[in-house]
């Protein structure tokens, strides 16, 4: 018994097709797999399991806290320095997480990437979504303890937390899919991506106040700066999440939220930038990997 | 009805590069070695295929065969003439690329079925059809790492041949599993086949081959030089592999 198939419909087109990130949401199913695949990969055979996710901000959060916050003194300089510290490390480590992996996406698929055509865009998409269900758990985690010292929701909060958010999300994805497309022909940059993240998690007012910069570094290079995007996003963090809970004497950032404007622009620019530079080098992978 | 698969002149050069850190660039660059090296892996390639042919692509080692291959199936793009195709293409190409082996059997149905283009309905009704053909339905929920290297192949190959594309490429892929299984898979072939689907296989196997299809294209060095009945083809690989023995032959001698 053999069914014969209708003639496949439609015009002829190039196989492969363009890619670009409406591939991605055509492939949501796909999408959700692979990142099934990496967080079930990552966790498999150990006993805490997706637990993990909590011990590692954990312990970063512990050492931060007792070296900087109690030994050297932070503490008496910044109200509810645990709540400081958590909320800018939360969204940093979305960051870098997200950097990390995504640089290794492309390459760290190569069997895939050389013997089936997918729409490469999933791999970096995939390795932003890990990070985000990473960054659940802390954004949890951060909330409770700010209630516990004194915070609650408001309208303003929520609306600096998500600008902050999408921010990061943004300039992430943006240079995730940079970084992924350059990673194939230059293997260097991984290395490269994570020293830049040990400079971004000092480069942000996360273990300190924004104003120790402005008594220190001359005017030009706090402008400098100031204008790092995740500043912004960071600072917006901490207005959201801490700042509320305060005796509200911290002063931000000057013009915080015109310069968080044009930081989401920046971010926007990146991911338009990233997605260029991905789709145009994209045909290339196959036979460079 | 049109062709499945039109591939016009279409040429490929590859760059080999020898260094890939900036360590290696400076050091090649340093004691003068080329970083790069050239070479054509098609040249002028033209191929027209149709609904229900089905193409061996025949040829040495080297000759272009899989290069050709993954150009259709879109993972290398040509460098110059184009290269069209109607309808899904699929592929066995390197079965087991797509299965993770952390994940268990059944975890890898549902991916390796995706990443070869199936809806998450289309795997969950073919499913169960999946699993009895690969016959490792005892180990389903064990991690595919544990697997030995049969079972491996045969899930592996039970996933691309329930894949039902309207193109279908196949890579090197017969050699798997025991005599039963293999049998068993060029079953399957046949049964696809006769369902009016254009498929392609690359094998080692020229007996094989020429039974199995109707058409074989022989390449040398990246062209065409015969395209027509699978067993003519065949004889002419044939006429190739002994004359690179004798010279190998003759070079040790």
């Amino acid at each position: 018994m053999t069914t014969l198939l209708t003639p496949p419909a439609g015009r002829m087109r190039p196989p492969g097709g363009e890619g670009g990130l409406r591939q991605v949401l055509r492939h949501r199913y796909l999408l959700k797999l692979l990142v099934r695949r990496e967080l079930r990969s990552r966790y498999k055979g150990s006993v805490l399991g997706l637990g993990w996710s909590y011990v590692r901000p954990g312990v970063h959060f512990a050492v931060y806290f007792f070296v900087v916050g109690l030994f050297l003194g932070m503490d008496r300089q910044v109200e509810h320095f645990p709540i400081f510290l958590f909320s800018g490390m939360v969204l940093v480590n979305l960051l870098t997480e997200t950097l990390h992996a995504a640089t290794r996406s492309v390459t760290g698929n190569a069997p895939l990437v050389r013997k089936v055509f997918l729409p490469r865009e999933l791999f970096p998409t995939a390795s932003l979504l890990v990070s985000l269900v990473h960054f659940v758990p802390g954004v949890l985690i951060l909330s409770a303890g700010a209630v516990a010292y004194g915070w609650r929701p408001s309208f303003g909060a929520l609306g600096a937390g998500l600008l902050g958010l999408a921010i990061v999300v943004l300039l992430g994805y943006g240079l995730g899919l940079l970084c992924a497309a350059v990673n194939v022909f230059f293997r260097d940059l991984e290395q490269a991506v994570d020293v830049s993240i040990m400079v971004v998690t000092w480069s942000v007012p996360m273990i300190y106040p924004w104003t120790h910069v402005r008594e220190h570094a001359p005017g030009w290079l706090f402008e400098v700066y100031l204008a790092n995007p995740l500043v912004s996003a960071v600072s917006l963090f901490q207005r959201a999440f801490w700042y509320p809970g305060t005796g509200g004497t911290f002063e931000f950032p000057p013009h915080l939220y015109a310069r968080s404007a044009v930081a989401l622009a920046v971010s926007v620019v990146a991911l338009v930038v990233g997605r260029a530079v991905f789709a145009r080098t994209q045909q290339r992978f196959g036979q460079e990997l | 009805m049109g062709p499945s698969i039109v591939v016009d002149s279409v040429s490929k050069h590859f760059t080999l590069r020898h260094a890939r850190s900036l360590k290696e660039m400076s050091v090649r660059a340093l004691r003068g070695q080329p970083l790069s090296d050239r070479f054509t892996a098609l040249d002028q390639v033209s191929l027209t295929i149709h609904p229900g042919e089905t193409v061996a692509l025949m040829g040495l080692n080297g000759s272009g065969k899989s290069t050709l291959l993954k150009m259709i199936s879109g993972v290398l793009q040509p460098d110059t003439g184009r290269v069209l195709v109607r309808g899904r293409v699929a592929g066995l190409i390197d079965v087991g690329a797509g299965l993770h082996p952390e994940l268990t059997g059944r975890e890898n149905v549902y991916l390796n079925g995706a990443i070869l283009g199936m809806s998450e309905r289309e795997i969950e009704r073919k499913f169960d059809a999946i699993v009895d053909f690969s016959g490792v339905g005892r180990f389903l929920d064990d991690q595919v790492k544990f697997y030995s290297s049969g079972m491996f192949m045969r899930l592996a190959f039970s996933i691309a041949a329930h894949t039902e594309p309207d193109v279908f490429l196949i890579d090197e892929v017969l050699a798997v599993g025991d005599p039963p299984f293999r049998e068993k898979c060029l079953a399957r072939i046949r049964e696809l086949r006769g369902q009016g689907r254009a498929m392609v296989i690359v094998a080692h196997d020229i007996k094989m081959l020429s039974r199995l299809c109707d058409r074989g294209v022989m390449m040398r060095q990246g062209r065409v030089v015969f395209d027509g009945p699978a067993d003519q083809a065949g004889a002419l690989w044939r006429e190739d592999r002994q004359d690179r023995q004798a010279r190998i032959v003759a070079g040790n001698g």
